[in-house]
């Protein structure tokens, strides 16, 4: 059997073993129900509350606002990033910004943009476009950077216009590197977004979680909280396998 | 020819710095237009225009109150730092160094670090109750993984034959992680450092946003609650300052060892 | 086959070339050069690492303006821009990893107004010619540095270039490759009819593939012999066995040394 294969199993059999481990000390009094409810209830609440259709308004509602953030992220960052890359006055301006911007926590921003745009989808989709936009950025910078000189030299000796180069060499070369910036941005933007909702909001799955705890519904809040921590690794993990595949095909072994 | 030509190469260096603190300047002025703009837009609903937060800020300095806040937040933060460092940089060796363990764990790592971690905290409330060591537990939460990440990365790209040198010299695992592997990784290291500090910072003071009492976390909630825009504004802007700071000295000390 | 426009008789020539490079320190890479590529020559330039032997390349196709001097391509002078029929194969593989052999191959065509069935054609005829056809579908990540570099060359020739340009194009092979690579070089300019600039620094592969040998000195770069090496179309790299092939070889040994010397000292 491959390595990766074996790796995989490994991992599913850890995980696996952790989760019976968790339903374990849960049934047997070790873990106190009112912290930690077993796995399998976690699982039993969320199957209840997604098959109810009481979750559908928030599911629509948060994903919705996801994915109009990402979108304006993608958008909006691929062009910055083309825009620095061609203005290198403005690049040297802007890239010591770029290095520092996650450093700060994106998050504290989040009760101004309430005060500014009020309550509803327009900061939570604004927080989405801040923490994911700089990502793409960034990465589309990086791609940008790295597309290999003599690929570029190629273009000139067969005379390809600007525009042509970019559509036919630099995008396909560059585009791994972009990919991995696609993945950041939706990760980031699904997390602005349900962060957001958690602390400041009336609607959606991460206010949903709030107000759970609050109410002092465990049964509820672990429902949901399973419930968005499966989309979010189901979600990654597609593309997380979608990058390999590019990669796997441009590189040797 | 040779001379003129260094004399036009030094000038053009000269000219390029002096073009790159003019536009730092500008920046920095249009940074502060709009901060200004904004204030009078909303007319101190939302935010505090520059000059009176700065006013703010240095009142602020004069309390007892303030300070009590900022240690409260630098010490959570100080211990969930070393924890997160620590016990990352550890995971990361053995992981980098013991290649399927590594394999097994990365993803689950990558996964941890892409899902909103703001539905677990929660979990971790429910678990540490209110107080320093939620504040703590989150600071690690967040700064664990990327430091593991990236120990993991150094080491992964160490050239084997460093490994294979440490082994003909007989080097015992420890000694050869202390000598060997953690000096080579050093920059990676570093650079790992300057993530998980960001990230920590980051879950130490949402961890006071939500569950504490005391803390520049709590101190912007407060603000919020209460209405106190300058408050809030200036509780914002040292948090901004201290991110940024952090991260550029961060930044030149990976480039100095990365020299080595 | 090719006739050249106009009535120069030289395909390319090269008058008062200089080339720089802006520091600081300012670099003359290259130059004073003059030179006359006879049409359908195959020339070779050999000389010692750093002499600036790409840089005549980047000159000879367009890609570089030169600092004084001109370049002119089938009677018209070139402006830093790559005039149409010139094919350029690089040192480093310029294959695209992203697109099929085949792909790569067709890639060349893309902007020309060929009918998709000519375009068919010309690829195919390229890919056989080139003994790639057992790969056609295969991408370059999955292919040997060899292939890579012949996919690369398959790629130039649809074009029909009447200049091609190669830079090194051998220099990752083993040796026995490298003189089978030649062979193939030689068939390639004997069908086409093209004119042929080697640019490599192996000695016996310029003596035997090549009609004229350009030496080059250390930087900055300017021709110091030219070897007419006299032999026959119809050759492959038995020539070795000619006896005049170890005197040109030692001729040429004789001329670079003592510039290999220079600048190894340079280096060191």
């Amino acid at each position: 059997m491959t390595r990766r294969r074996a790796a995989l199993l490994v991992r599913i059999a850890l995980l696996a073993g952790l989760v019976l481990l968790l339903e374990i000390c849960c049934r047997t009094g070790i873990v106190d129900p009112l912290t930690v409810i077993p796995p399998s209830e976690m699982f039993a609440s969320m199957i209840e509350r997604v098959s109810s259709g009481e979750l559908d308004e928030g599911i629509i509602q948060t994903f919705s606002t996801i994915a109009l953030a990402f979108v304006l992220a993608v958008v909006s960052g691929t062009l910055g990033g083309v825009l620095l890359h061609r203005q290198s006055r403005l690049r040297d301006i802007v890239d010591p910004l770029l290095a520092s911007y996650y450093s700060v926590p994106t998050f504290i921003f989040y009760p101004l943009l309430v005060a500014l745009l009020g309550l509803g989808k327009a900061p939570l989709v604004s927080l989405g476009v801040l923490s994911a936009a700089p990502a793409v950025m960034i990465s589309t910078l990086s791609g940008l950077d790295g597309v290999s000189p003599v690929l570029l030299k190629l273009a000139r000796v067969h005379r390809l216009s600007p525009a042509r180069t970019l559509w036919w060499i630099v995008l396909p070369d560059a585009l791994p590197r972009l990919f991995s910036g696609l993945k950041l941005a939706l990760s980031y933007a699904l997390i602005g977004v349900i962060a957001g909702e958690f602390i400041l909001s009336g609607t959606g799955l991460g206010y949903s979680i709030s107000y759970a705890y609050q109410s002092f519904d465990n049964r509820a809040m672990y429902g949901l909280m399973l419930f968005v921590l499966l989309v979010a690794v189901i979600a990654n993990g597609v593309l997380y396998v979608w990058e390999g595949r590019l990669a796997r095909r441009r590189s040797t072994g | 020819m040779s001379d003129v030509s260094l004399e036009d190469a030094l000038s053009k260096v000269a000219r390029a710095r002096r073009v790159r603190a003019l536009d730092a300047t500008l920046l920095t002025l249009l940074i502060l237009a709009v901060w200004q703009a904004v204030g009078i837009w909303t007319r101190g609903v939302a935010i505090a225009p520059p000059l009176q937060t700065l006013a703010y800020l240095f009142d602020l300095f004069g309390t007892a109150m303030f300070w009590n806040h900022a240690a409260a937040t630098l010490y959570a933060f100080f211990l969930a730092f070393v924890l997160a460092s620590l016990i990352g940089l550890a995971l990361g060796l053995i992981f980098g160094v013991h290649r399927f363990t590594g394999e097994v764990a990365e993803p689950i790592l990558a996964g941890f670090y892409t899902i909103p971690k703001v539905t677990l905290y929660p979990v971790v409330l429910l678990i540490f109750g209110l107080g320093l060591s939620a504040k703590v537990a989150f600071g690690v939460m967040h700064g664990l993984v990327p430091m593991t990440l990236f120990t993991m990365g150094a080491v992964r790209s160490l050239p084997p034959v460093l490994i294979r040198t440490a082994k003909v010299l007989r080097l015992s695992p420890v000694r050869t992680m202390l000598w060997v592997l953690l000096p080579a990784c050093l920059p990676d290291v570093v650079n790992g450092l300057r993530i998980s500090f960001s990230l920590t910072m980051l879950g130490v003071l949402i961890g006071e946003m939500f569950s504490s009492q005391r803390g520049l976390g709590f101190l912007l909630v407060n603000g919020m609650a209460q209405n106190n825009v300058p408050l809030s504004t200036a509780v914002v802007l040292i948090i901004v300052v201290l991110a940024i700071a952090a991260n550029t000295l961060m930044l030149r000390l990976a480039r100095l060892t990365a020299h080595r | 086959m090719s006739g050249t426009p106009g009535n120069e008789p030289s395909h390319v020539t090269l008058s008062g070339v200089d080339r720089n490079y802006e520091g600081p320190p300012v670099v003359h890479a290259l130059g004073p050069i003059d030179l006359q590529i006879r049409t359908g020559e195959f020339f070779s330039v050999v000389g010692p690492s750093g002499c600036g032997k790409s840089t005549l390349l980047d000159v000879l196709c367009g890609l570089v303006r030169p600092t004084s001097g001109s370049v002119r391509f089938e009677g018209k002078e070139l402006h830093g821009e790559v005039p149409d029929g010139v094919g350029v194969v690089f040192q480093e593989d310029s294959s695209m990893r992203w697109l099929s052999v085949r792909q790569n191959v067709a890639f060349g065509l893309r902007t020309s107004s060929l009918s998709q069935q000519e375009i068919a054609e010309r690829v195919e005829h390229a890919i056989r010619f080139m003994g790639l056809m057992q790969f056609a579908d295969h991408y370059p990540a999955q292919l040997s540095g060899g292939m890579r570099q012949r996919v690369c060359i398959a790629r130039t020739l649809v074009l029909r270039p009447r200049l091609i340009l190669l830079d090194e194009p051998f220099g990752a092979l083993d040796q026995q490759t490298r003189l089978l690579m030649g062979d193939e070089l030689l068939r390639l300019w004997r069908e086409t009819g093209a004119t042929v600039v080697l640019i490599t620094h192996a000695l016996d592969e310029a003596a035997m593939l090549s009609d004229r040998v350009g030496v080059m000195s250390a930087r900055p770069g300017r021709f110091i012999d030219m070897v007419e090496t006299r032999w026959p179309r119809e050759r492959d790299s038995r020539i070795v066995s000619e006896p005049n092939f170890g005197a040109l070889t030692a001729r040429l040994w004789s001329s670079l040394r003592e510039e290999s010397l220079k600048t190894m000292g340079r280096v060191a």
